[in-house]
């Protein structure tokens, strides 16, 4: 380990990206180490190395030099903070790392988001063992999205998998057993496809002087047969697909979620199902270009399918925390058409749709959380008239459920609309299915709010109490960014953009899909353009 | 000086900032006249962007578009700029954007001010202005947006303080319901906004309005079906917002909002943004084939439907209510003849007598301690001076009667929709003698006849914060046809000043004997109306159950009918769908896993932990598949 630590990164010589994975592991390992009689003292000191996992976070994203990242040529040489040890030589395994823009934002989410739920939500009892599976998760999480090894993708992407069991099996609600259990047989059945079709890839598609398992390597070489990088991709798709989830793999969320202790939602949702629409990102366009292409037109299906289904679904749940699950299903869905529309805009759109969806979601399970925390139920019809009582949670929520919804201003908006106007121009049937997904977001989410919170309050909902000062300050930081980021998304999306571009040209070479010019008029001007107006008028 | 039009709508978001951190501390009555102030000096920054651009001169460069000189772009910075979409947050000063902003701002100020008083004493008063505040924002947004997406911006965001100010007492289940409706029936039009700017982006590759490369440029080129998609698609968009067959259905509901709202949002502003946006996208519509004919009948059979249910109405709101529909259905009229400038001086007239006569409604509530039904009103003339006389001018301007505004702007229409087919014409002045009718109807009952009121009402006239509007708006009711008058040329100044944004100037051919043929037509409907009404309501003449058959007074039952629809096999579909989740789709992967747990027990009885056994099982698979694949790529 200290030689990783020691090892140098591309904008300085501060290891950054191991940093990020290593400062929550090795607090995870210390909390774990706590002697038994300070219990107290695990949450405080957990998150002072969340935090600083958090602060190195913002650091990385104001080093990354977009500059440098758009000069790239290709996919590879759009990765900085790059880091790479030698691991297992005999199999070509690596410890390789490095970030662009499409998995920066979701490395700051990550590392922002942990701190603030292990700071702002109790988890009533053990804090110690509760403390150290979330940085355990912080550290797995940062280290799948900077991985550049298959190998190591794979031990990060199981290494996740482990503490998010145990969260929902120990601190989460009454059928937290079966819903674990759920989880847990979900994901390693798509982990095992998973580890199979990795070493599959390495196996069969590695260069001629050796095996390995380094993606940008076998991204470049492309070894595969066209039919064995199907397969391949397959079984990649299918163990992100069940992450992201789509339908019809989708039966693990609404339970998981439900019961899950809310921290455990809260990055659930943020951070977990964002390993699937990243991983069809990262290790299906770059990995399996003619394959991404190939299966495209079934994986937009089930992108649209999932809008329509997610919403009508969650407009009939009775319980709000399922609501905001089903809401989910629905939302990861314009990020599988985003991907699989295969033009920038779209894939761009797509990753910050993953970020916003996290600050949307995260948001809603923490105000859901807040709300049992003082009620004891979830369950729709058993509350009423919350606005009378708590005006100031209730213009969070109201907040939080029109950036869900994708109004403009607010940051849902952004990702919605730049997946939709990319997809159009390749996918337009789809696209306007998918559209019709913002008429049901609002149908299901005011029709909620309005059980919920509007019509006269019954007495005890009159004594539900409003926000505490902590309690807003948890919510604090999602509130303002989604508010910056809805009106100011261009510093995320100038980092991205490079990427993407990257990608699909790499996608391009490989696949023989042509990627349409966005905004290249189909409709040649014929308008005046001698008109002596400069940009500005006059 | 239009380089300062950013500060327009940056003065009411500032209130709005203001109103959201220390809006409860100002208290009543001074958050109402921070927000006040806010929109009067947007008014008076309107009025100084306004005199800048008729300093630039009209005939000046002739960019492309047709704006002649007469614009500016103000661009404030890039909003959404990934892969070749530039999408910027900027504003637009065009005579266009600058005519929709000063009503909006001019009206928007005064029932500002009436709202200070009408408030007065409700335990969310700081709240109120807060939203005000944000929808003005987000009207002036929609107007000044420089292209498609900052519209949709304020387009979305007037929509979502309609529905904070409908649904505003909130503990009122159908204050409740009636906001939601109006979000989601929005959206609906919304959805069409969002395709057809898909659509535009694609083909054309600009959402702009203005310069060189805009929509207004590119439109001639686009392929007629295009074009034709396009303008049906922004006439869905423009149908629910601006509440025409069959989106309407939110509007009348949208009265359990507090009435300077349904003044200001419901009747005055917001609900003509449908009709801003399809006059903006005037070059695409000429471009299409059919879409404007679609318009026109739209447009008319949403005036004569709304009149028609205006007729039965007995409470005070919803006959205003379907009045706005029906002159919003004026309004479409007027766009699918070609006669875009006569839309918009009808959505100006039509904000001041509208505006004017929802808040003498709003008056009259106020008065007799919120009472709304008009069965239990008349003869408030005596008690609520002021708020008679100007409601008598507003009743007699949207009746049509020379020469108040509503007679000129209403002509205009009229003889266009006669230029277009005769029979859009004859349903819109049977239209203009139901107007007449109705609204003659409304002023008896409630001004005029007998006491029906009980004594312990004590009605009385508003204060003077509230009369103030009234007065003002009686005035611009009552004289703001001078903005456009026929037959004179030079006198048609909205016409000539409007006319730069216009793909296709439109001409009017009807011989002058003919059009002062019409307008006598006109007048004559108008006289017919009022007589009937007063015959009706005043003398008696008529038993009033004759004129208030249920199926008008139920607005032909469209509402129910869709209530029952959606409470009664919408929600059933949904119910169905989400039982099909829980039982066929969960339902078969936990038969999967009963399955393998069955075979499991077969097959390794010895073992007992489930998920031990499962993850071995997977893990021997795993392995021999590797072995498999490894032994296939050695060969």
């Amino acid at each position: 380990m200290g030689t990783l630590l020691a090892a140098s990164g591309a904008a300085g010589d501060f290891p950054l990206l191991n940093a990020l994975i290593f400062v929550p592991a090795v607090g995870a390992l210390i909390v774990a180490l706590l002697p038994r009689s300070r219990p107290d003292l695990a949450r405080p000191l957990g998150t002072l190395f969340a935090a600083v996992g958090g602060a190195l976070a913002l650091a990385l994203a104001w080093q990354f030099d977009v500059t440098a990242a758009t000069d790239a040529a290709t996919v590879a040489d759009g990765f900085q903070f790059l880091s790479q040890q030698s691991w297992i030589p005999a199999l070509g395994i690596s410890w390789h790392v490095g970030v662009d823009g499409i998995s920066l934002w979701l490395v700051v989410l990550t590392s922002v988001v942990v701190p603030i739920v292990l700071a702002g939500v109790d988890p009533h009892h053990d804090p110690k063992p509760y403390t150290a599976w979330m940085l355990l998760l912080q550290a797995g999480s940062v280290g799948a999205f900077v991985a550049l090894d298959l190998f190591l993708f794979f031990v990060m992407f199981e290494v996740v998998l482990v503490p998010m069991y145990l969260l929902i099996a120990g601190w989460g609600y009454e059928g937290r057993r079966y819903a674990a259990t759920k989880f847990f047989i979900y994901t390693m059945a798509g982990s095992a496809l998973l580890l199979v079709a990795i070493v599959a890839t390495a196996v069969l598609g590695s260069p001629d002087s050796g095996i390995t398992f380094d993606l940008v390597t076998l991204a470049e070489e492309q070894g595969l047969a066209t039919d064995t990088a199907r397969l391949c991709f397959v079984a990649f798709a299918i163990a992100f697909l069940v992450k992201v989830p789509v339908v019809p793999l989708h039966t693990w969320l609404p339970d998981a979620h439900t019961e899950a202790p809310t921290a455990g939602s809260v990055v659930l949702a943020a951070v977990l199902l964002k390993l699937g629409t990243y991983g069809l990102l990262r290790f299906g366009l770059y990995l399996f270009p003619e394959a991404s292409d190939w299966a495209a037109p079934v994986l937009v299906t089930v992108g649209v399918v999932g809008i329509i289904w997610g919403a009508v679904a969650a407009a009939m749940q009775r319980d709000l925390k399922r609501l905001v699950a089903y809401s989910s299903v629905a939302h990861m869905g314009f990020i599988v058409l985003g991907i699989f529309a295969f033009t920038a805009t779209a894939i761009g759109g797509g990753v910050i749709q993953m970020v916003n969806h996290g600050i949307s979601t995260g948001a809603l399970f923490l105000l859901v959380g807040m709300l049992y925390e003082r009620r004891h139920t979830r369950q729709i019809d058993e509350l009423a008239g919350i606005q009378s009582a708590a005006p100031v949670y209730a213009g969070v929520f109201t907040l939080i459920i029109l950036s869900s919804v994708g109004v403009p201003g607010l940051n849902g908006f952004v990702g919605e609309f730049l997946i939709l106007i990319g997809s159009f121009d390749t996918r337009p049937v789809w696209t306007i299915i998918a559209a019709s997904g913002v008429i049901l977001a609002a149908l299901y989410l005011l029709w909620a709010y309005q059980r919920v919170f509007h019509g006269p309050p019954a007495a005890a909902d009159r004594q539900t109490a409003d926000l505490r000062r902590g309690e807003l300050l948890t919510l604090a930081p999602f509130v303002v960014a989604a508010v910056a980021l809805g009106v100011y998304p261009k510093p995320l999306l100038d980092a991205v953009e490079p990427a993407a571009d990257e990608l699909l040209e790499h996608f391009e070479e490989h696949s023989g899909f042509e990627v349409p010019e966005l905004g290249d008029p189909v409709v040649v001007y014929h308008g005046d353009s001698s008109g002596e107006h400069d940009e500005d008028g006059h | 000086m239009v380089e300062l039009v950013w500060l327009i709508p940056a003065l009411p978001l500032a209130g709005f900032a203001v109103l959201l951190l220390a809006g409860p501390r100002l208290g009543e009555p001074r958050a109402g006249w921070l927000a006040t102030a806010a929109s009067a000096g947007s008014f008076l920054l309107t009025l100084i962007t306004f005199g800048g651009l008729l300093g630039l001169d009209s005939a000046e460069g002739g960019g492309a578009g047709g704006h002649g000189g007469r614009w500016f772009v103000s661009t404030l910075f890039e909003w959404m700029p990934i892969g070749g979409l530039e999408v910027d947050a900027a504003l637009l000063v065009d005579p266009l954007s600058m005519t929709m902003a000063l009503f909006v701002t001019g009206v928007g100020t005064l029932i500002h001010l009436y709202s200070v008083g009408y408030m007065g004493g409700d335990p969310k008063y700081s709240k109120f202005f807060l939203y005000l505040n944000l929808f003005l924002f987000s009207m002036l947004m929609l107007v000044l947006g420089e292209n498609l997406v900052v519209t949709f911006l304020g387009w979305e965001g007037v929509g979502t303080c309609s529905y904070l100010l409908i649904s505003f007492w909130h503990e009122r289940p159908t204050a409740a319901t009636a906001g939601k409706k109006a979000f989601v029936t929005n959206r609906i039009g919304d959805f069409g906004f969002m395709i057809a700017t898909f659509l535009l982006w694609t083909t054309l590759g600009t959402v702009s309005y203005a310069g060189p490369e805009s929509l207004a440029a590119g439109a001639p080129a686009l392929a007629t079906g295009t074009a034709t998609a396009v303008s049906l698609l922004l006439l869905l968009a423009a149908a629910g917002k601006s509440a025409q067959l069959p989106l309407y259905v939110w509007l009348p509901d949208a009265m359990e909002g507090p009435t300077p709202v349904s003044a200001m949002v419901h009747a005055a502003t917001m609900v003509t943004a449908g009709v801003y946006l399809l006059v903006r996208l005037n070059p695409v519509l000429d471009a299409s084939e059919g879409a404007l004919a679609v318009i026109a009948i739209v447009g008319a059979a949403t005036a004569l439907f709304a009149a028609l249910a205006a007729v039965a109405q007995h409470d005070i709101k919803k006959v205003l209510a379907y009045s706005t529909v029906s002159q919003l259905g004026y309004m479409f009229l007027a766009i699918g003849s070609g006669a875009y400038v006569a839309a918009i001086f009808h959505v100006i007239t039509h904000a001041f007598f509208k505006g004017l006569l929802f808040l003498g409604a709003g008056s009259v509530i106020h008065g007799l301690g919120d009472e709304q039904d008009m069965r239990r009103m008349g003869a408030l003339r005596a008690a609520m001076p002021v708020t008679a006389a100007t409601f008598i001018v507003g009743w007699l301007a949207i009746a049509g009667v020379p020469p108040l505004s509503g007679f000129w702007s209403k002509d205009e229409i009229l003889l266009a929709a006669r230029e277009q087919h005769w029979l859009l014409w004859a349903v819109g002045l049977v239209t203009a003698l139901l107007t007449a009718y109705y609204m003659s109807r409304q002023t008896f009952l409630v001004f005029f006849g007998g006491q029906r009121w009980d004594d312990s009402a004590h009605p009385h006239e508003s204060p003077a914060t509230m009369t103030l509007p009234l007065v003002v708006l009686a005035g611009a009711a009552a004289i703001g046809g001078v903005m456009n008058l026929p037959l004179v040329g030079d006198w048609l100044v909205l016409e000539h000043f409007l006319e730069p944004t216009l793909a296709h100037a439109h001409h009017f051919t009807t011989p002058t004997w003919q059009k002062l043929l019409l307008a006598f037509g006109a007048a004559l409907a108008a006289l017919i109306g009022i007589t009937v009404a007063a015959l009706a309501w005043l003398r008696s003449r008529i038993p009033p159950g004759k004129l208030e058959p249920a199926l008008l007074e139920n607005a032909f039952y469209v509402d129910s009918t869709i209530s029952n629809f959606v409470g009664g096999p919408g929600t059933k579909a949904f119910e169905a769908a989400a039982a099909a989740d829980r039982r066929f789709v969960d339902g078969a992967v936990n038969g999967v896993a009963k399955l393998v747990r069955m075979l499991g027990e077969a097959v390794r009885p010895l073992q007992s932990g489930y998920l031990r056994h499962y993850a071995s099982g997977v893990a021997v698979g795993a392995i021999v598949l590797v072995v498999w694949l490894a032994l296939r790529g050695v060969s």
